[in-house]
């Protein structure tokens, strides 16, 4: 019976549930032994000249082996994204201008953590404050500058003044436009970041660092080091928790390996929470304007995206996402003109990164928001709207107007089965009884229908299998598990191959000196690309194993089958097994897998939400959910991916926000601040099945990891703003908070602007 | 200035001179090499490090040491005699995939224990209210919740306050049908 499809138990649990898994800060490896412990002095403030720093009474402070401060570095400043202008180069620590609160300006080492802590508080650093820019307008306008060498904050455009035409929406009956803030959210992985690193006597680096890539951060951290990479071996431990923030090497990865080596001595970092809300990548932050265009039947035939999308203080990562929420705008509607615009913007506050779903989401929220104001406008159902512009299934493969090709997808079929299974004639009777009855607890129903790019830009992966003499299995893969259960799924793929049980199969990953090839784990794509390689690689070394058996068998291959770990002459009892074969020589296939293309997973969401008209505050009462991600590996460990993006997309939209002041303080630096939902903000999730598989591999997989992010955020954000829409509200940002919605309905009353 | 602290952790006699300042959860990590209580908050807000104290759970990055001195702490790493061989609480966490990253786990783990010491027959909205000191990033709390709920002795899909309204027929819950 195969084993795809059915679900396994995790085989990482028995650890991670006894002794525990082994995260960077639990390391106890004999290279790290005396390490020093790094503490970061950071500024306290966003935008500053620094006018003096004085470590005198640090470096006498107990336990202090060094204070380095930028003086003392020989590290140019480097940028961390290639198509921004030089002058945005960021310093490893900094020199004479500080950019955001919690930018690196000194380095403590202490024998203990506790004494860095105390030294860190003895280092004086005087500033002379700057202006802050807090807001992508303030930005925009250039007023005040964050590298005047630059001339702008204008870190990189994507489309032009140009791009937008004057007459997209002149055959249009109606016209709708709105200004979105899709905000600032903290990627809040449990586990903080977290780096050690140790010099050899070869001359190498041992960097064990908690990242969704070890191979990546190998390439960075060696290039910012300026030492060849093979001088750099990166260990990647158990990593609790990434969701995009971490992708490849953080600066401060480099600087562990640097002060190491300055030192002659291991380096430990392991950051605080406030550390890691104030340095750590952060998502999302775009300020969009959408403008909808169609006929008053229903039909859509022009939408406009413009996006203004904060980079943070030095740009990374998330300047090139823009890219992606310009290639998914028209979400997955069949529009005729779609345009689209993104200028990327620098201000005094953290660098933004990917954050689950990186791009997606944001333009999800903005088409699923158009779509929903729109239909206000014209006065149809938000479901009938949506039914009536998707292409039919026999329109795919479906190129859309940012150019990408969706494989596969069912959208009405989607969004019928969540309507069912809610009841929604039953719910909208429902929320008009409760509108006759003017009650205080409002019922808010939200749609969204979505489609999501997954193993986008990169779509090849690398494995290596091998079966051992005593019949346990080796599988080297290069993505880089960090809660997503590889170590059972990757089994499971190899163990349908060779018949051998996922018990016996141990899944390794994050080591580049063992894995020297790898992409890793981020945009969802981990099973259709290593997991897929893993299956070929598992099936590659079946045929080998049956050539090799044919000879000793004396059979014909053809007659040859591969099940329970042994190579069967078909209908006799003559067989071998693999371990018998591994014994005489070695077994091994390394394989490697390209889809070449990026799979498109799609799915709509239902979210039912409470009002208390009184307070505004809005309770998730239902959510329910398909993400149709093609054919299922392991309903289980899908339906938990499911579970946590629902968890994250319902937190976008109620609670999480990262606020920083107009002086560029950080106000939700700590988890008493920030919006992280608990177990009581949230309710059960219903998961509706549907698999539609690809084609674009041999298990008909896409990616799951995202969807439930960039589904339920809208969906949630929608039903806020269906429950007050009887009071003449169209549109609430996000996070829809108490205060925001009681603002709304407040202003509604009054006959103003909310 | 150090101080001596005697605290039995997991059945065992523990000892050691200890700063006054010194944490519990770092007594725990640091003097003991007890890596499952993580550390994850500055706030006292995500219960990473939750660990019994005298069978009350705790939090142990806001308990000193000293202040758990002549008592006794039980961590995850004591509550099951091996891998094979779970205690009840964490062997519902992996029979309902309670756990995905695993940071929160050992900390909800405890707490959830805890929970059940004092409700062994929680509903669904008490086990949420009574994990609200632990924070998960990574399951949303389904899972964990099904988990507390099938380790009460009761059936995640029919427990007080876990049945969905209206689930058209033929459609999976998330359950495990």
């Amino acid at each position: 019976m195969s084993i795809m499809g059915t679900r396994v138990r995790r085989v990482e649990d028995p650890v991670f549930l006894t002794r525990g898994a082994t995260y960077t800060d639990d390391l106890t490896d004999e290279r790290l032994s005396g390490a020093l412990h790094l503490t970061f002095v950071r500024s306290p403030m966003a935008h500053a000249r620094i006018t003096g720093v004085d470590t005198t009474a640090a470096r006498e402070a107990p336990g202090v082996v060094a204070v380095i401060t930028a003086d003392e570095m020989d590290l140019e400043p480097t940028k961390h994204f290639p198509a921004v202008p030089d002058a945005m180069a960021r310093p490893w620590l900094a020199k004479d201008t500080v950019r955001f609160v919690g930018e690196p300006v000194a380095a403590v080492l202490t024998e203990h953590a506790y004494q860095g802590e105390d030294a860190a508080e003895l280092v004086e650093v005087d500033y002379d404050p700057l202006p802050a820019v807090t807001t992508l307008k303030q930005a925009l306008a250039d007023e005040t500058l964050l590298f005047p060498e630059a001339g702008t904050n204008l870190a990189v455009a994507f489309g032009g003044e140009d791009e937008f035409s004057d007459d997209l929406f002149a055959d249009c009956e109606v016209v709708v436009t709105q200004e979105i803030v899709n905000q600032r959210v903290a990627a809040a992985p449990l586990e903080t970041r977290g780096a050690a690193a140790a010099w050899g006597e070869d001359g190498r680096v041992t960097l064990f660092a908690s990242t969704q890539n070890a191979q990546q951060t190998k390439g960075e951290v060696a290039g910012w080091l300026g030492v060849d990479p093979g001088l750099v071996h990166v260990i990647t431990p158990d990593v609790g928790g990434g969701f995009g923030a971490k992708i490849g090497a953080d600066p401060e990865f480099a600087l562990v390996a640097w002060l190491a080596r300055h030192v002659g001595r291991p380096v430990r970092w392991n950051e605080s929470r406030s550390e890691n809300m104030t340095g750590m990548l952060q998502g999302r932050a775009q300020l969009q304007t959408i403008t909808i265009g169609g006929n008053r039947d229903g039909k859509v035939l022009a939408y406009r995206l413009d996006v203004l999308a904060d980079a943070g203080a030095y740009p990374r990562i998330g300047v090139a996402l823009p890219t992606f929420t310009r290639m998914m705008a028209g979400g997955v509607y069949d529009i005729p003109k779609v345009e689209t615009r993104a200028r990327v913007l620098v201000t005094n506050t953290t660098s933004t990164g990917a954050y689950r779903g990186a791009g997606r989401p944001e333009a999800t929220a903005a088409i699923e928001r158009a779509i929903d104001l729109f239909a206000a406008e014209i006065g149809k159902d938000v479901a009938e709207v949506r039914k009536l512009n998707v292409p039919p299934p026999d329109a795919f493969p479906y190129t859309n107007k940012g150019g990408a090709q969706y494989d596969s997808g069912e959208y009405a079929k989607a969004i019928d089965t969540v309507l069912e299974a809610a009841g929604y004639q039953g719910l909208r009777a429902e929320q008009k009884a409760r509108r006759e009855r003017g009650e205080v607890l409002q019922l808010g129903i939200g749609l969204s229908c979505f489609v999501e790019i997954t193993a986008g830009g990169m779509t090849a992966e690398d494995a290596t299998v091998e079966v051992h003499p005593d019949g346990t299995v080796t599988v080297l893969t290069g993505t880089s598990p960090h809660g997503q259960g590889h170590a059972t799924a990757w089994a499971m793929l190899a163990s349908e191959k060779l018949g051998i049980p996922v018990e016996k199969i141990t899944v390794k990953h994050g080591d580049t000196d063992l894995i020297p090839k790898g992409i890793g784990t981020m945009g969802s794509r981990s099973l259709q690309t290593g997991g897929v390689a893993v299956y070929q690689a598992a099936g590659e070394l079946a045929d080998l194993a049956k050539q090799r058996a044919a000879d000793l068998l004396e059979a014909n291959v053809d007659d040859l089958e591969v099940a329970d770990g042994a190579v069967r002459v078909a209908g006799t009892g003559t067989s071998i097994t693999l371990a018998e074969l591994a014994e005489k020589d070695q077994l091994r296939i390394e394989s490697h897998w390209d889809g070449q293309m990026p799979s498109f997973p799609f799915g709509a969401h239902l979210a039912v939400v409470e009002l208390d008209i009184e307070s505004g505050k809005a309770v998730v009462d239902r959510i329910l959910t398909i993400d149709d991600a093609g054919t299922i590996l392991n309903p289980l460990l899908a339906e938990g991916q499911r579970h946590g993006g629902i968890a994250q997309g319902i937190a976008q939209a109620l609670l999480e926000e990262v606020v920083y002041d107009a002086d560029g303080n950080p106000l939700t630096a700590t988890f008493a601040d920030y919006g992280i939902p608990s177990a009581a903000e949230l309710p059960s999730f219903t998961l509706l099945t549907m698999e539609t598989p690809t084609h674009l591999n041999p298990i008909g997989a896409k990616g799951i990891g995202e969807a439930g992010t960039i589904g339920a955020t809208p969906a949630v954000q929608s039903a806020v703003c269906d429950a007050v829409a009887h009071l003449g509200i169209r549109h609430i940002d996000m996070p829809a908070t108490p205060l925001r919605v009681w603002t709304a309905i407040n202003a509604a009353q009054n006959g103003s602007d909310a | 200035m150090t101080v001596k602290v005697e605290i039995t952790v997991n059945g065992e006699s523990t000892s050691a001179d200890v700063e006054p300042r010194l944490l519990l959860a770092h007594y725990l990590r640091d003097q003991l090499g007890l890596k499952d209580t993580n550390v994850g908050c500055d706030t006292t807000s995500c219960g990473a490090c939750t660990v019994l104290l005298d069978g009350e759970s705790i939090k142990s990055c806001t308990v000193l040491a000293v202040q758990a001195d002549q008592q006794s702490v039980t961590t995850m790493e004591g509550l099951s005699t091996d891998s094979d061989n779970l205690h009840p609480v964490p062997a519902a966490f992996r029979a309902e995939h309670g756990l995905q990253c695993g940071f929160c786990t050992p900390g909800m783990v405890m707490a959830a224990v805890s929970l059940l010491e004092e409700n062994p027959k929680p509903t669904e909205k008490q086990v949420r209210e009574g994990l609200e000191g632990n924070l998960c990033r990574c399951t949303g709390y389904h899972n964990i919740v099904r988990a507390v709920l099938a380790a009460s002795g009761q059936d995640p899909d029919k427990a007080e306050g876990s049945e969905p309204d209206m689930v058209a027929p033929g459609f999976s819950t998330g359950s495990g049908a």
